[in-house]
């Protein structure tokens, strides 16, 4: 139990996707200015980077290897991102409407979306990955918690976001300020914050 | 091509259109790899030359790529293209290709290149999309090179790898420098460019009274222009006349300090 919990503090928070390792800023800067959008895009993106996991690990352990095409890898994850992000789209309207009209607009923004594709190319880096997660040994289990937690960690920092800028909104602000500058320096301090968690770490 | 093509092309890469700071897009790897300022170079080449052929490539086939299937076809165009270049990172400059890391292959979803392709390259000639290429990644280039030598210098106190002064900030190779000198940056920028941008629309005003001169040698007049705004860009960050913009400038010369 204690090492799951050290991989979720791990994954969530010292190393957060987007505040730390600067995957999915897009995202982040571009569908934050609303709390419910936020939420919509970050459990989109949990959902496709948690499958993504699931099959782009596998394909490349048992098939890329083996064969010796690992030059081809960001070909076929870029494929299979696409493929996934198609068959889930299709699969959420037919199953459920409701969920669909809440975050079916942002499926199609995914297939672009670093952070997904970054995701697949952190899981197969083996070594990397077990420092990142504390693990001794690298499995499809590992990599598809892996994916599902730092969607969880993308979901926390994208509504922090989304609630700072509803407040920056309201403030007077000088006009070179406007718009991204002070998304940025937001942002600057929720990375501050991000980095306390590295004491724990 | 004409001398005024060639200079809109390029004004609107290296400033009007800057990626970096004029349409804040590719923002992953800005903030990721300006941590030096070799990195930004290295990363801003990359992009540039990866531009350039996925330019020229989309722009030749943009007749016989269908409209239904042409992001995937972009997409794969690129893909293709960045797989060339990790190649021959990975042989021949190793140290880059270890700090560039995940983002090397992330240069496939970066959204300069696959909005250059569906903006410029789908629509205009070979040449003129390997220019558009060019000067977008050389803006690229610039903006990130600038951004990787403040952190480098400030955080590290080095300048291209070599040791300036042993005074650091720690901050400024933090996480949150990144987003900091960045935003700082955009502001600067867009402050100065709205104030070179409103001198060009006065002077275009006298110059619509009295006969313009004729524009002869595109290199000559970018060279010109370049001279020109890089005058008034120092006038203008200088003179501070204006009332309300005032307390802005004073606001982002302060950070950037």
């Amino acid at each position: 139990m204690g090492t799951f919990f050290t991989i979720i503090v791990m994954a969530v928070l010292v190393n957060n996707f987007v505040v730390v390792q600067f995957l999915g800023i897009c995202p982040f800067l571009g569908v934050s200015k609303k709390t419910s959008s936020a939420l919509g895009m970050g459990v989109a993106v949990t959902l496709v980077m948690t499958i993504t996991c699931l099959i782009t690990y596998p394909l490349y352990e048992y098939i890329l290897v083996p064969l010796g095409l690992e030059y081809l890898e960001i070909i076929v994850f870029i494929f299979v991102i696409a493929a996934l992000v198609q068959m889930i789209e299709r699969a959420i309207r037919k199953f459920s409407p409701p969920l669909y009209r809440a975050m079916g607009i942002y499926l199609p923004l995914i297939t672009t979306n670093c952070a997904v594709l970054g995701v697949a190319e952190l899981v197969i880096d083996k070594a990397q990955m077990m420092s990142l997660l504390g693990v001794t040994s690298m499995n499809v289990g590992y990599a598809v918690l892996y994916g599902l937690l730092a969607g969880v960690g993308f979901t926390a920092s994208i509504v922090i976001m989304s609630g700072l800028r509803e407040k920056i909104d309201r403030l007077k602000l000088p006009k070179a300020l406007k718009g991204f500058p002070i998304t940025m320096l937001a942002a600057c301090f929720m990375a501050m914050g991000f980095y306390v968690f590295n004491m724990i770490g | 091509m004409t001398g005024q093509r060639f200079k809109q092309i390029s004004l609107d890469g290296l400033l009007r259109n800057n990626p970096t700071f004029r349409l804040v897009l590719g923002t992953c790897p800005t903030l990721a790899l300006s941590t030096a300022a070799f990195n930004g170079i290295g990363m801003g080449l990359a992009v540039t030359f990866i531009l350039i052929c996925s330019n020229v490539l989309i722009s030749l086939l943009r007749k016989a790529i269908p409209d239904a299937v042409r992001i995937p076809a972009f997409v794969i165009i690129i893909a293709t293209f960045v797989t060339i270049v990790r190649m021959v990172l990975d042989k021949f400059i190793p140290s880059l290709y270890e700090s560039m890391g995940v983002y090397l292959p992330l240069i496939v979803v970066n959204c300069i290149i696959l909005g250059r392709a569906e903006s410029f390259a789908s629509k205009n000639k070979v040449l003129d999309s390997a220019l558009d290429g060019l000067f977008t990644g050389l803006g690229f280039t610039c903006a990130l090179t600038l951004l990787g030598m403040i952190r480098e210098v400030l955080g590290s106190g080095s300048l291209f790898g070599l040791q300036l002064w042993d005074f650091k900030i720690g901050f400024f190779s933090s996480s949150a420098g990144a987003f900091f000198v960045y935003g700082m940056s955009i502001a600067l920028f867009n402050h100065i460019y709205a104030k070179v941008e409103n001198k060009i629309r006065s002077k275009n005003f006298a110059v619509r009274i009295m006969p313009s001169p004729d524009l002869a040698d595109p290199q000559n007049t970018l060279a010109e222009d370049a001279e020109a705004i890089a005058a008034r860009t120092q006038s203008g960050a200088d003179a501070v006349e204006a009332k309300e913009r005032g307390s802005a400038d004073a606001k982002s010369n302060g950070g950037e300090d």
